[in-house]
């Protein structure tokens, strides 16, 4: 077995018009920058994938990344906890002008919601946001003397996520926070793709130290010195 | 301490936070919302320990690094750089707020736009007008076992921000326990404010009068004292 992708654009080949497209990360933490710029390469010499409904915590930073791939037209559809960031601008123009779809859930209910997918459980409850305009139109169900709102799973056609190491079985570890939504992802998406930044044979890590199992992992891509979001961001690089 | 605009005396935010502080146990488990509440972690009572949680996953983080230092994968979840201090932990999103809904966490420290007396929080958008965004709080709100708001008594313009129902949409219902204000530290006690301290040179009237709903407590209530602070 050997899940290893020789190039970016091959890693990203199989992700069609209409996808639902998980981005691990958290702001810039964990985000993988280099999948996000093939896909954004592929578009703009294909016009595919297009109408894209992204699932990430956030909804892009500044002119690179998510916020890149907005402003290039392929995303249909955001599914996010906080479309907030410290330049919010290319959602924020397509939310205003009525262009661009937005699924607002809380962050834990997010984070559940894809582990759940991943996990084969269809639906759960939380006591979070009862009571609120986000629990409009959710069935509620009382336990224990308490009120819970139901909430759905949230699985994906293709994962891309960002790693530090991993093996040609597709175990990965990560790097300090940047694990965040990534580890979710990888188990909620038909495919998962993750870009490592060191590519090893297996054997190198340590079991002990694995965090995802390669069994949630269908590819992996080395991207040695990855770029890290909120440096592009505050370097203020653009990517066209 | 500076005056407000009735030339009653009031407490900067770094006094409030420092109260805020004086609550937090020796051992306890603590999220602090973005923004304000933060300031609690640099009041932490000497010879007690606080543990930090952060929604995006790392327990035990400790102060801002150096200034060139960042590294910028090491955020907390209002996206600024930390340091980890010994013990700190990584874990991914679903256990971070299985550690929130779960009851793990032992206090949630939020800011506030309204609380209203049956410990209602609005705190994530005043309107319907632009983006929205929610993030974790609705979460927090419903997961730490005591959940403590920290706000100004009233607003810019001197409408009180305790109220009897919030008009702003709702965070949770039910879940705030303790505010700690400008002006009082005020309980919430089975539907009511309950007052539990107040500046000693503000009248219980006075009080009430910047308040949104009926104040308990009158004859209870002792002197809310702090150090001078700079904000």
């Amino acid at each position: 077995m050997d899940k290893s992708i020789a190039s970016l654009s091959d890693a990203v080949a199989e992700i069609d018009d209409g996808a639902v497209l998980m981005i691990g990360g958290f702001g810039g933490s964990g985000a993988p920058i280099e999948l996000i710029h093939a896909l954004i390469d592929r578009f703009k010499a294909t016009g595919h994938p297009k109408s894209l409904t992204v699932v990430n915590n956030n909804a892009g930073n500044g002119k690179i990344g998510i916020a890149a791939m907005i402003d290039a037209g392929m995303v249909a559809k955001m599914i996010c906890s906080f479309p907030r960031s410290s330049d919010p601008r290319a959602f924020t123009e397509k939310y205003m002008a009525g262009e661009i779809e937005l699924e607002l859930v809380p962050q834990g209910t997010l984070a559940e919601r894809i582990r759940a997918a991943g996990a084969g459980i269809p639906a759960f409850y939380t006591p979070t946001s009862v009571g609120t305009e986000l629990a409009e139109g959710k069935p509620v169900g009382e336990f224990d003397g308490r009120e819970y709102v139901q909430e759905r799973w949230l699985k994906a056609d293709v994962a891309i996520v960002k790693a530090e190491l991993g093996d040609t079985y597709g175990n990965l570890t990560y790097r300090l926070a940047g694990r965040n939504f990534n580890p979710l992802m990888c188990m909620a998406a038909e495919k998962t793709i993750a870009q490592v930044s060191h590519l090893v044979e297996p054997g190198a890590i340590d079991p002990e130290n694995v965090v995802t199992p390669g069994i949630f992992v269908d590819g992996v891509v080395e991207v040695s010195n990855p770029q890290q979001e909120e440096v592009l961001v505050r370097e203020g690089a653009v990517y066209e | 301490m500076t005056q407000t605009g009735e030339n009653f005396p009031k407490l900067n935010k770094a006094q409030i936070a420092w109260r805020a502080a004086q609550d937090i146990e020796d051992g306890a488990y603590v999220n602090l919302g973005i923004g304000f509440p933060e300031l609690v972690a640099q009041y932490q009572v000497e010879g007690r320990e606080a543990i930090y949680h952060t929604e995006n996953g790392v327990l035990g983080f400790g102060q801002a690094p150096e200034k060139g230092k960042e590294d910028w994968d090491l955020i907390n979840a209002g996206k600024k750089a930390i340091t980890l201090k010994p013990g700190a932990s990584f874990f991914h999103h679903a256990d971070s707020f299985a550690m929130v809904r779960g009851g793990h966490l032992d206090v949630a420290i939020l800011g506030a736009f309204q609380v209203s007396q049956n410990g209602d929080l609005a705190n994530w958008r005043v309107g319907s007008k632009g983006v929205p965004a929610v993030g974790g709080a609705m979460d927090l709100v419903h997961g730490a076992k005591r959940v403590a708001v920290l706000t100004e008594h009233v607003t810019k313009d001197g409408k009180p921000k305790l109220v009897e129902k919030c008009i702003f949409p709702l965070t949770g219902v039910g879940c705030v326990t303790r505010v700690y204000t400008s002006l009082a530290v005020v309980d919430i006690k089975d539907g009511r404010f309950v007052l539990h301290e107040k500046l000693p040179d503000i009248s219980f009237d006075d009080l009430q009068a910047m308040t949104g709903a009926e104040l308990t407590g009158k004859d209870t209530a002792g002197d809310l004292i702090t150090p001078d602070l700079a904000d």
